[in-house]
């Protein structure tokens, strides 16, 4: 054994040499990964679900997936979307929409460093933001964002979480009408939204700035410094309507945005905002009534750069810039120009001295473009094609990933010079670093969020889940630790120091503050009650039964809300509840929690319920039936728990 | 041919296991810290124990002519230790069907006052 060991190693120190790998290496990245049974991991990761609508949790740096939490897509598994409870979170000004593309996860900050009180993420194809509870890891907010398309650059939050943002990845007519799409130039315009947190952390639109029809892509809020403005990079400055592909590319420089939004609250103090009428809905969660309610807005606050000197500049950007991320001094922010292979780095300072001299080129709709040298910090020479994103760490170094060469490069703030590089697997979109779009990275581990697969694990048919890679940054050289499937498209990602939230994370909610309208607090209200067809089932579940368990007196074309009070007051003893036929995913109750599930009986029978959910060693027996008979039947409403009606 | 098991205690010599390790009750029922109990007791415990009946669990009917008033909160306060290690708990928990007590995460306050309920249930 020993002589064997002795051979390996010294096998492996003589290929490792060159290639880096082997089996020494190897043992030590899976030493760092490894996180021993019952043990926790060092930090949380919060990834997009991208095209499955939702939110994924994972351990770092083991890869274990924690939870999945259920966003802008209905899931089956949670009842989301499908007990009455959820279902307003998924209304709109389009009516109930069960699915969005869930694009960016942002933590809220408190002094610019992520807190563990939220995690918004962005809905793009019908826009919206949501906000997720991160002490019960659900969804309790979600705002329709109105004259906008396609809500790409959202929900980056400013320092302390006063705003997040949403600018419009597609210009449409603001405010929407039908015209003609060639009417493009003459109709179109942008939006770029600031919505405001209260003090109870709802959110709400506090003002549009009404922009130029181009593409707005992404953005980042300042930072020390820079705090009070928020950078937005555009595309398709060339305002073409088809065939992107080619015509949103033609011109050299599009732009990065900058919006100074606490010169917009001047102007809002001041009453230069036009109402716009439009209509957006707000859905707010309230985890002590476990219901949600849909607020329908009619008119927004909209600020015009003409009339609102000094809100926004525009600072000329090469190659169509994709990402915009601001380094955690907050004096730089880079520009990654997606057809390019360099990335272009602004400087605050001579940004905030360019617009103090005048140093204009133009004037587009009242917005001054800065001379590009004026505010050019410098320019990083990465050698790699493609460049989409940029974090940071603790260091003053800066990771960018390059879709079209695949890797990840590492450079020096300031100096700009290229430190290391290593290869994705494969096409590398977003990148991930702990705190790395904060003021205070954390920097340790970077995870790259791929949109390529192929051979990377064992083949499931031709779709399979994207890929992402865990790479050591505490050292010099980047280290590839571990390569992990993901769920849907993890689009980008947030990491924070697991302490910070895990201390936060409810275990149940407090039966005693349940305000859900059709609770019960205890077995002896279980009841059944009818107005017309209307029959309501006030239920409770304890380990192992539910009360009542037999229910007669139901018919035909009766409308079945069946509202179920999980009695339980432990840690992880949520009862699950399903009946057969009913044309509805099943509810799943946490411990003191009410939902709702309703049934609309189609033929007389006797219909069998459970629970769904393994409980105890008799959940096999958390069992009942509901007889339905003809709506014509003068069978009576009853119901009992342990004695025949 | 097997030794005898463990000379069954005196039940009321049983203080159970748990956070409760000395109750001192009252020459009096407190009523007012009664009835805060009954109505505790009804939210978080009749769904499984009924007064007048055997029903999922033990009714708690005449429990501290049976039971030391330790026991009865540690069984209330930490079920998932007693039914585990504690002789009495356990032959409970296999005479009730395996069916686990709950853990209702009652405060020790609040467990004291559901035992100054049982004293009235005699």
């Amino acid at each position: 054994m020993l002589t064997l060991t002795g051979l390996f190693v010294f096998s492996a120190c003589k290929n490792g040499m060159k290639q880096n790998s082997g089996i020494l290496n190897n043992q030590s990245a899976a030493q760092k990964v490894y996180v021993a049974p019952g043990e926790h991991d060092e930090y949380y990761a919060f990834f997009s679900g991208g095209f499955s609508g939702q939110v994924s949790v994972y351990g770092l740096p083991s890869g274990r997936l924690l939870k999945i939490i259920p966003v802008f897509s209905v899931d089956a598994e949670k009842g989301y979307g499908f007990n009455e409870e959820t279902k307003p979170m998924l209304n709109t000004s389009f009516g109930f929409v069960p699915w969005d593309d869930a694009h960016h996860p942002e933590l809220s900050q408190t002094n610019g460093i992520p807190d563990g009180r939220w995690l918004f993420i962005n809905g793009n194809n019908t826009p919206r933001i949501a906000k997720l509870d991160l002490s019960t890891f659900e969804t309790t907010e979600i705002i329709e964002i109105p004259n906008s398309g396609g809500n790409h650059s959202s929900p980056f939050t400013t320092e302390n979480s006063e705003y997040v943002v949403a600018g419009t990845r597609f210009s449409v007519p603001f405010p929407q009408k039908d015209v003609a799409i060639g009417s493009y130039k003459d109709n179109f315009k942008g939006a770029l939204s600031f919505i405001k947190l209260d003090e109870d952390g709802h959110m709400d639109i506090a003002f549009q700035v009404l922009v130029p029809g181009y593409d707005y892509d992404l953005a980042h809020s300042g930072k020390g410094k820079s705090h009070g403005w928020t950078f937005f990079t555009t595309y398709n400055s060339e305002q073409s309507h088809t065939l992107k592909e080619i015509n949103a590319s033609q011109n050299d420089k599009d732009f990065i945005a900058a919006v100074n939004w606490k010169k917009a609250e001047e102007y809002l103090a001041q009453g230069k905002a036009q109402d716009y009428p439009t209509e957006y809905l707000i859905n707010r969660y309230d985890e002590h009534s476990h219901t949600s309610t849909s607020i329908t807005r009619n008119s927004v606050k909209v600020l015009i750069p003409e009339e609102c000197p000094g809100l926004i500049y525009y600072l000329p950007t090469p190659k169509s810039p994709h990402g915009v991320d601001v380094d955690p001094t907050g004096e730089y922010i880079v520009g990654n120009g997606k057809l390019s292979a360099d990335l272009t780095v602004h400087s605050f300072d001579k940004m905030m001295t360019a617009i103090a001299n005048e140093a204009f080129e133009e004037t587009i709709d009242g917005i001054p473009v800065l001379k590009f040298e004026e505010v050019l910090a410098g320019t990083v020479s990465s050698g790699g094609l493609g460049p989409l994103h940029t974090e940071f760490d603790a260091d003053g170094n800066a990771y960018t990933t390059f879709f079209i060469s695949s890797e990840v490069v590492k450079w020096k703030v300031g100096s700009w010079e290229v430190l290391d590089r290593a290869p994705c697997y494969y096409s590398v979109g977003h990148l991930m670093i702990p705190g790395g779009d904060s003021k205070k990275p954390w920097g340790k581990y970077l995870v790259a969020l791929n949109k390529i697969t192929k051979d990377r694990y064992l083949p499931t048919g031709p779709e399979m889940n994207h890929s992402a890679q865990l790479y050591d940054i505490s050292g010099d050289k980047m280290e590839m630790l571990l390569d992990f499937p993901t769920v849907g498209e993890p689009h980008y990602g947030q990491g924070i120091a697991a302490d910070v939230i895990k201390n936060r994370s409810k275990k149940i909610y407090p039966l005693n503050d349940n305000t859900h309208p059709h609770n019960i607090k205890s077995e002896a209200e279980a009841r059944v009650e009818r107005d017309g067809d209307v029959v309501r089932i006030y239920m409770t579940s304890i380990r192992s039964h539910f009360a009542p368990d037999n229910i007669e007196g139901i018919k035909v074309g009766d409308k079945v809300y069946v509202h179920l009070t999980n009695l339980e007051q432990d840690w992880d003893t949520p009862h699950g509840l399903s009946i057969m036929g009913a044309r509805n995913a099943e509810l799943l109750v946490m411990p003191g929690q009410t939902e709702t599930l309703y049934w609309e009986p189609q033929k007389p029978g006797v219909y069998p319920f459970y629970c769904t959910d393994f409980c105890s060693a008799l959940h096999q027996e958390m069992q009942g039936y509901i007889r339905v008979s003809e709506a014509t039947s003068d069978i009576k409403l009853s119901w009992s728990l342990g004695e025949s009606i | 041919m097997v030794e005898t098991a463990e000379e069954p205690e005196d039940p009321m010599a049983n203080k159970g296991i748990g956070p409760v390790s000395e109750v001192t009750l009252g020459a009096e029922i407190d009523e007012a810290m009664a009835a805060e109990g009954k109505s505790i007791f009804e939210t978080m415990c009749a769904a499984c124990h009924k007064i007048d009946e055997k029903f999922i669990g033990p009714s708690p009917k005449g429990i501290l002519k049976r039971r030391s008033p330790e026991w009865v909160m540690n069984m209330i306060l930490n079920p998932e230790q007693m039914i585990k290690e504690d002789p009495v708990a356990k032959a409970l928990f296999i005479e009730f069907n395996m069916s686990p007590m709950a853990n209702q995460n009652l405060t020790e306050d609040q467990a004291r006052k559901v035992l100054e309920y049982f004293r009235t249930l005699e």
